[in-house]
């Protein structure tokens, strides 16, 4: 028994209904009291869908465990497929229904369903989560449907240079973008166009926008490409097993990420490196112009952001291509690096121990506040959970996996991979930095009027500071907009963490107390600053076990956090 | 149509006459929440309270995302999630609720009440929280009260969960006779927003009901006595289970509509002053202002609603008592009203001021009931939020029912805040001109 306040992934089923609801032409018959048909607004809220996932609940009550749930599992699914005539039928249950041990897969295999390809989902609700859901749906959905084409044992590997032979341009499959995953829809407008621009051609992208039958078709490609390793990483693997299809193993989040993606890909299809891909001595490719993320790093107005402390956590794939990005593109320092994803934890420690830390692997968001307050960054990037913790925190924070809120499906194109992709993070991270006013500014103008008290920079309180007593106004003054214009969901949010910054920052005992000269020369620090400096200062004070701070102390704190 | 003068019944096992309604009963795939997301607004409302599912990882993203996607601060509720070990054997998974509690207790030392709520899986494994509860009550006296209910999709639908956690409070509430406290008082059941709450209360002391209780309580110690004497007021259309235990318990129950518009709010409170023989004219004196009031406040809203059809979708069990406000109110045509469940003896005074022939469903089967949907070409649908995006996307403007159980809609002020809930949709459609 485990306790969870918080969740970053749901259940295996709903990562069946990511594949489900992700295709075109596959329904899934789900075994799950009514209950579990909140999954619904998964999509049709925070994906803001405008249909239905196509899945078909048994919704089964307490009356009919008595002993007619098989029964009600057979006509559901003969309904279904009556209903919904898919091309291909996923059967599986959710926790409760495996309990009950009814076993929809072996009733829909006893079914005589006009031929419509069954596959029977094992997933165990008790040991395994919502990405594990996916991936396994993927693969068992993939190797159903391509078992009849499997090549005999032995037979030698298809020879990835063919499409030369064949007279025609090489084509790759994009596999794993998915509903609910981060931009996924956008990661694929742009890696679509990357590779066109290199002459390559996308065959299939599965399971995003693909029926069966393009499903198929898939080895009909010289080459994978694993988008998002968390999902197709297993039928990549069997796919390279049982059809010799080698894959590109690069996730091209970053500049430097995308660069190496490009040269993988010329690798394995046996074409020439274009002049623009290949390196100089420091590793640097011209194609890298092609952002503007390198310039815009190197810009005299990217100074200030030298050396910034960032703290990431997320799926394997985004927090590893973060950390990376962050040390190398955007000259920050991480100070913490960590995933719920267990299955590639092995992955996450390497990439964490390239920054001398121990990587974070855990599912409990409260450990991870706990390291993020401990490791005092500067920038969260996380998910929606770090968004809160940091927000309660007082800490600037981008968004960079799932799990993900209405607002991380933007209405404009905001890949993360590629070029373009790079583009989009430069903003994404470096925005939340400025707090309406890049700090070197601040230094040179601090003695101006605009600078004095009540003077609120266009972003509005988002950064305002905890620790003052502007943390704990009453709701209505703290969020810009007015509780009523708020759906109550958000609105329940925002008086939540309302409370919650006051609770978090309730005057704990012991705590050192603010002389009048000290209060007065914090006072100077401008207001967007001073909670941070507030902040700093109390923890030298504490750490030190001084009771008073005056003047002297501010500044031996300010000569202390400047080293 | 006429107003029936309220009446008291003192209990429950009389069904009323047959009605004039087309009923459908459906039984297939249901679209709807299960109990445990009442904890979203039991927790809002008894900041003292704790809720504890004991259940699966499912469980756990029901409440995360039916609290829309995540509340965000340290919440007031969470999951013991079951896990393999947990199932293998139970005398350890109450070891681990035990531990865990524990736990829970040391870093949350402001809880008084600890909810632990049942969920499918606890239930079909028959993992015994009442017996746990008991265990960790004794284990944890004096420090906090541990309750059990049980919030499980396969015995509770969405909202009937108030009613399981309200069930489990009963025995704790003192007995206003052995207590020597049998007076007259005025028990308000079902959660309201406390401002409204607030209000309601206030009207009823200016009529002259000195004694004036809510169940949930604002703490979730301070409990009301019940006993004879307690006049039962309910609040909300989902509470069947705790009305009836209450009469088991000694009060009476006071029939009325449900305080939803200005006629409903208004006749609810003529039924209380009714039950403690408050004079007409001092009833009239506090109401009528109200009354006129409201109905002006309704009056631009009307204008946009009258003539619209609705079709309810079963969702929250408020759908009777809102169809019978938008129809009779608010001038829309009825073009089908669902509830998850029909229980006449509550519905009594709301179904009675349905137009005649309005047709009724029952339970659910969703795919049916968005093809008689699809057929009928609404102009607003009540439904949950799984259906609202798809059902725009048809070109159909729809309202979610979850805001309803979230938003002050009660009494005679909220009227015309709950009409424009429904004609906001309707005006935002008359305003784009986009595709
Ligand atoms: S329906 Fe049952 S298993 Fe599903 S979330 Fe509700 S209590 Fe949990
Ligand atoms: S938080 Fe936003 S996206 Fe989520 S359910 Fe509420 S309104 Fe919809």
């Amino acid at each position: 028994m485990e306790l969870t306040l918080w969740t970053y992934e749901g259940p295996p089923h709903v990562g069946a209904m990511r594949i489900a609801a992700s295709m075109e032409g596959v329904h899934y018959v789900l075994h799950a009291p009514q209950g579990d048909t909140y999954a619904d607004l998964l999509f049709t809220m925070i994906e803001r869908r405008g249909c239905r996932p196509p899945v078909t609940y048994t919704t089964f009550q307490a009356r009919d465990l008595g002993g007619d749930t098989a029964d009600l599992v057979t006509r559901t699914i003969a309904d279904a497929v009556q209903r919904f005539a898919p091309e291909a039928l996923l059967v599986g249950e959710s926790c409760t229904a495996e309990l009950i041990q009814d076993q929809p897969g072996a009733l829909a295999a006893g079914m005589d369903l006009g031929g419509v390809p069954v596959v029977s989902l094992e997933l165990p609700a008790y040991s395994k989560k919502e990405n594990w859901g996916a991936a396994e749906t993927f693969y068992q959905l993939v190797r159903a449907l391509l078992r009849p084409q499997m090549p005999p044992p032995g037979q030698p590997r298809p020879d990835p240079g063919r499409w030369r032979r064949e007279g025609r341009r090489p084509r790759v499959n994009l596999l794993g973008p998915s509903l609910l995953g981060f931009r996924c829809r956008d990661d694929v407008r742009e890696i679509t166009r990357l590779l066109a621009s290199h002459g390559i051609d996308v065959s299939v992208t599965a399971p995003l926008g693909a029926r069966p039958a393009d499903l198929e078709r898939l080895p009909d490609a010289d080459v994978n490409v694993c988008l998002t390793p968390e999902v197709a990483g297993t039928a990549c693997s069997w796919l390279e097993r049982s059809f010799g299809m080698p894959w590109v193993r690069t996730v091209p989040i970053g500049i430097r990420a995308t660069a190496d993606f490009l040269r993988e890909i010329h690798g394995l299809l046996e074409l020439e490196l274009p002049p623009e891909l290949v390196p100089d001595a420091g590793g640097a490719c011209e194609a890298e112009r092609r952002s503007q993320l390198p310039w815009y790093s190197r810009s005299v107005d990217s100074t200030y952001l030298t050396g910034k402390r960032v703290f990431i956590f997320g799926d394997a794939s985004h927090a590893i291509a973060a950390a990376r990005i962050a040390r190398h593109e955007l000259g920050f320092e991480v100070v913490g690096l960590g995933s719920y994803s267990r299955e590639r934890a092995r992955e996450v420690r390497a990439a964490a121990r390239e920054f001398g830390l121990n990587a974070l692997i855990t599912d409990d968001y409260l450990a991870v506040e706990a390291a993020m307050a401990e490791a005092a960054p500067e920038l969260v990037l996380g998910t929606q959970m770090e968004r809160h913790s940091a927000k309660r925190l007082g800490l600037p924070c981008a968004v960079i996996s799932a799990p993900l809120h209405v607002q991380d499906v933007p209405a404009h194109h905001s890949p993360q991979m590629g070029w373009e992709g790079a583009n989009v993070i430069f903003d994404a991270w470096v925005h939340p930095l400025m707090m309406g006013l890049e700090e070197h500014l601040i230094g040179m103008f601090r003695h101006d009027f605009e600078f004095v008290d009540g003077h609120r920079s266009h972003l509005g309180e988002g950064t305002a500071s905890p620790g003052t007593p502007a943390a704990a106004t009453p709701p209505a003054q703290t969020f810009s907009t007015p509780l009523q214009d708020l759906s109550p969901a958000d609105a329940a949010e925002a008086l939540a963490t309302t409370v919650a910054v006051a609770e978090a920052f309730a005057p704990a005992g012991g705590a050192p107390e603010w002389t009048a000269d000290g209060e007065a020369e914090l006072n100077r620090i401008p207001f967007f600053v001073r909670g941070k400096v507030r902040r700093n200062t109390e923890s030298f004070a504490r750490d030190r076990g001084l009771v008073a701070i005056d003047a002297e102390t501010l500044y031996d704190a300010k000569a202390h956090f400047s080293r | 149509m006429s107003v029936s003068a309220p009446s008291i019944p003192t209990s429950l096992s009389t069904p009323p006459a047959p009605e004039g309604h087309e009923i459908v009963r459906e039984r297939g795939q249901r679209e709807v929440f299960c109990g445990l997301t009442s904890i979203v607004w039991l927790h809002r409302r008894m900041p003292d309270a704790f809720f504890l599912v004991v259940g699966s990882r499912t469980c756990a993203h029901l409440i995360q995302s039916a609290a829309g996607v995540m509340i965000f601060a340290e919440p007031r509720f969470g999951t013991a999630i079951l896990g393999e070990r947990d199932l293998a054997g139970l005398a350890d998974a109450n070891e681990e609720l035990d531990r865990l509690v524990a736990r829970l207790l040391e870093r949350r030392p402001e809880i008084r009440t600890l909810f632990l709520v049942g969920s499918c899986p606890s239930e079909v494994i028959k993992l015994d929280l009442a017996k746990a509860a008991e265990r960790l009550n004794h284990a944890h006296s004096g420090r906090v009260m541990v309750l059990s209910y049980s919030g499980s999709g396969i015995e509770t639908t969405f909202t009937q969960g108030e009613d399981a956690a309200l069930q489990a409070m009963l025995p704790l509430l003192p007995d206003a006779a052995a207590s020597g406290d049998s007076a007259d008082q005025l028990l308000i059941v079902g959660t309201l927003a406390d401002a409204v709450e607030e209000r309601l209360t206030g009207l009823f002391r200016r009529m002259g009901i000195e004694r004036v209780r809510s169940l949930p309580p604002r703490r979730s110690t301070e409990l009301p006595a019940v006993g004879p004497g307690t006049r039962v007021l309910l609040a909300q259309p989902f509470l069947s289970g705790t009305a009836r235990a209450l009469l088991d318990r000694g009060a009476e129950l006071v029939s009325a509509p449900f305080p939803l518009g200005v006629e409903g709010s208004a006749a609810w409170m003529e039924a209380a002053a009714a039950a403690f023989a408050i004079p007409e004219s001092r009833v009239r004196e506090v109401l009528d202002p109200l009354v006129k009031r409201g109905r002006e406040a309704l009056a631009p809203h009307r204008e946009v609603l009258a003539g619209k059809r609705l079709f309810l979708m079963p969702d929250s069990q408020l759908e009777i008592p809102l169809a019978r406000f938008l129809h009779r109110e608010c001038g829309m045509e009825l073009v089908e009203v669902g509830t998850p469940y029909l229980d006449r003896r509550l519905m009594e005074a709301d179904l009675s001021r349905l137009p005649p022939a309005t047709r009724l469903s029952e339970g659910q089967d969703v795919d049916r009931q968005l093809e008689r949907l699809r057929a009928a070409r609404p102009d607003l649908v009540l439904c949950g939020l799984g259906l609202a995006n798809p059902l725009e996307a048809e070109g159909i403007a729809t309202k979610w029912s979850i805001e309803l159980v979230f938003s002050p809609i009660h009494g005679c002020d909220q009227a015309a805040d709950l009409a424009e809930l429904f004609a906001r949709p309707l005006r935002r459609r008359e305003r784009l001109q986009v595709a």
